[in-house]
């Protein structure tokens, strides 16, 4: 994929100032979303210095006074850190485990199946929660699982009373999982089968000659050759493994106190000490917290994977 | 070529299809029971719970008769959506196909450099803080409708899925056109972007998706209840009485008579309903639309 050669080579013929005229159109294609970026993105990183700011709204950003590390103290202080830390951290990672097994599993189910019609209609049905918002998803979860939903009524008449999901406090990460996996799985399995539909046939053509069965031609033919998407988009949700899906947990988990222990994740966390005391150095400084572990954490990953096989790293 | 199917293929495709079906039942399930729960009589849901099925004694389209009786919340809402959906959908879809195509050039030279420079803004992030305090401090964003478009704008998930496709597409298109005289953006709106028919239809239904299903801007930003989206008044509507006191009184009832659970149902289904209706037509172009590739090269 490497095509860098061709591009090296003009530059040492014309020159940059060339190369810009040469290339202004182009460039002009992409300032809207250069702009973008530097704006919405690249601006706001100077931002954390807000972390190490006793802020006012006066001062502004720029001229409220240094204040060391003291709000990363406040943050400890509030002696959850470790805990919302741990929570953002293990939901991430079984998210993405569980995530790629299903996807793939069963992007390689559908890929097998040859009745179109089932194809298109079961394909649909899969994508159907990922159209939904997490309002949605919240309202449908309170009234099929809730205390007076459709699964405590049918419980009820085996003499289970007031079953609700929301109190088994334990077996809640279960359902935080299951709930992701319900709605994403219909998405992510796209991805794969698009891979997948991009393989070269012959292969299979001549797996199948050499008298490979089913589960051989999977296990040496698809998922070797599905290992750079894979790779891609394990290590594009490893860059965020710090970083709380709030949409998803606000909506569900709400301010459910009970809950709350097992489930509050360092987003929520944030925007829950904002609303109740606009703390803004003290966010600041959390925000600060995550986007540094993210880096640290997506940088290694990308220099491991680096070692074990160059092709898959994602910079 | 058609080779009988062995033992192992029959088991693998009769597992396939259990579980997919098992699968696809589950996704499908919330939403009839939903749409059910929508239809069904206050009274009956009270009493008995939710029922399975609709019959001739449960049904009642009441519900929705309220929801649509209160324009003020519901209709405002929704063309505020609708508005925000439309040109946010267009702009952004137009954004990442023309910034992803300029990337896939073989000969742009600083292709990669431009990718990466893109791509560490996911790496890295300012946090929440910052970034609110200068969309609502320097840009002004607080109950403008524009807060509602620009912050879903530009991704650059979206960008790689468009820089993907493009390199598929054959440069030789780019070069005749070139040899024709056109110029790049000429060759990338009437050559490169008919050609890339699944790759808009693909990021059109996730664009739309983002801005038709997005509630936390309006969270953000919107103080006043006059400017809020759909998702964000369906959330109020499902969370504070206050808001079902509002539309009681607006439709001349006692807050006693409102079928509270249904509205809600009917809410939902109302708030969701149209988004789904753009699948079908868009499925087949979804697989083809969808491939991720590298971020480099």
């Amino acid at each position: 994929m490497k095509t860098n050669g061709s591009g090296k080579g003009k530059k040492g013929k014309y020159g940059f100032g060339r190369q810009i005229r040469k290339n202004r159109t182009l460039i002009a294609m992409l300032l809207p979303a250069l702009l973008y970026v530097v704006v919405f993105s690249y601006i706001p990183m100077f931002g954390v210095t807000i972390a190490f700011k006793d802020y006012n709204y006066n001062d502004g950003v720029l001229r409220s006074p240094w204040c060391g590390l003291q709000n990363f103290e406040y943050l400890k202080i509030s002696g959850k850190l470790l805990d919302l830390t741990k929570n953002t951290l293990l939901y991430n990672l079984a998210f993405i485990v569980f995530g790629i097994l299903f996807e793939v599993g069963f992007a390689l189910m559908l890929s097998e199946i040859t009745g179109r019609v089932f194809k298109k209609v079961s394909q649909a049905f899969l994508f159907l929660p990922y159209f939904i918002s997490w309002v949605v998803v919240s309202t449908v979860m309170l009234n099929i699982f809730g205390q007076n939903g459709v699964l405590s009524n049918i419980l009820s008449h085996f003499g289970i009373e007031d079953f609700s999901i929301y109190h088994q406090v334990r077996q809640w990460p279960l359902v935080m999982v299951a709930v992701r996996l319900w709605k994403q799985t219909g998405y992510g399995t796209v991805v794969y089968l698009a891979a997948i539909a991009g393989l070269s046939q012959e292969m299979f053509e001549a797996a199948a000659i050499d008298g490979a069965n089913i589960w051989q031609k999977i296990r040496f033919v698809t998922i070797p050759s599905l290992k750079p998407t894979i790779f891609i988009m394990f290590l594009l949700s490893v860059g965020n493994i710090f970083r709380g899906d709030f949409g998803m947990f606000y909506q569900i988990v709400g301010n459910n106190q009970l809950l709350l222990e097992t489930s509050d994740v360092i987003d929520t966390f944030v925007y829950r000490s904002l609303i109740t005391s606009p703390n803004i150095g003290m966010s600041a400084a959390a925000g600060f917290y995550q986007s540094v572990l993210c880096f640290v954490t997506i940088v290694s990953v990308n220099w491991i994977v680096k070692k074990i096989d160059p092709e898959y790293t994602l910079f | 070529m058609r080779v009988k199917k062995g033992r192992d293929e029959v088991v693998f495709l009769a597992l396939s299809y259990v579980l997919v079906t098992l699968f696809a039942f589950f996704c499908l399930l919330p939403f009839y029971l939903i749409v059910v729960g929508s239809f069904t009589r206050e009274s009956v849901i009270l009493t008995q719970g939710y029922s399975f099925f609709l019959t001739a004694k449960n049904f009642s389209a009441e519900a929705y008769r309220m929801a649509f009786k209160s324009p003020d919340t519901i209709v405002k809402a929704y063309g505020i959506t609708l508005f925000v959906t439309v040109v946010g959908t267009l702009t952004a879809v137009f954004l990442s196909a023309m910034t992803g195509y300029v990337l896939a050039r073989p000969d742009f030279p600083w292709r990669n450099k431009v990718s990466f420079f893109f791509f560490f803004t996911t790496l890295f992030s300012g946090g929440l803080v910052p970034w609110y305090l200068m969309c609502s401090k320097f840009f002004k964003f607080n109950n403008h409708i524009y807060s509602l478009i620009l912050p879903c704008l530009f991704s650059v998930w979206n960008m790689i899925i468009a820089k993907s496709f493009m390199k598929g597409i054959p440069f030789e298109m780019t070069e005749a056109a070139k040899v024709d005289g056109a110029g790049d953006f000429y060759t990338f709106r009437k050559i490169i972007l008919p050609t890339a028919k699944p790759l808009v239809a693909t990021l059109g239904l996730f664009t739309a998706l983002t801005y038709w299903n997005d509630w936390y801007n309006c969270m953000l930003f919107m103080s006043t209840g006059g400017t809020w989206n759909l998702q964000y008044t369906l959330q109020n509507i499902l969370n504070s009485s206050e808001a079902l006191k509002r539309i009681a009184s607006m439709t001349g009832m006692q807050v006693g008579q409102v079928p509270t659970e249904g509205l809600k149902l009917s809410m939902t289904v109302i708030a969701t309903g149209p988004i789904i209706l753009l699948y079908p037509f868009l499925q087949k172009y979804f697989v083809k639309g969808m491939t991720i590739g590298a971020v480099k090269g």
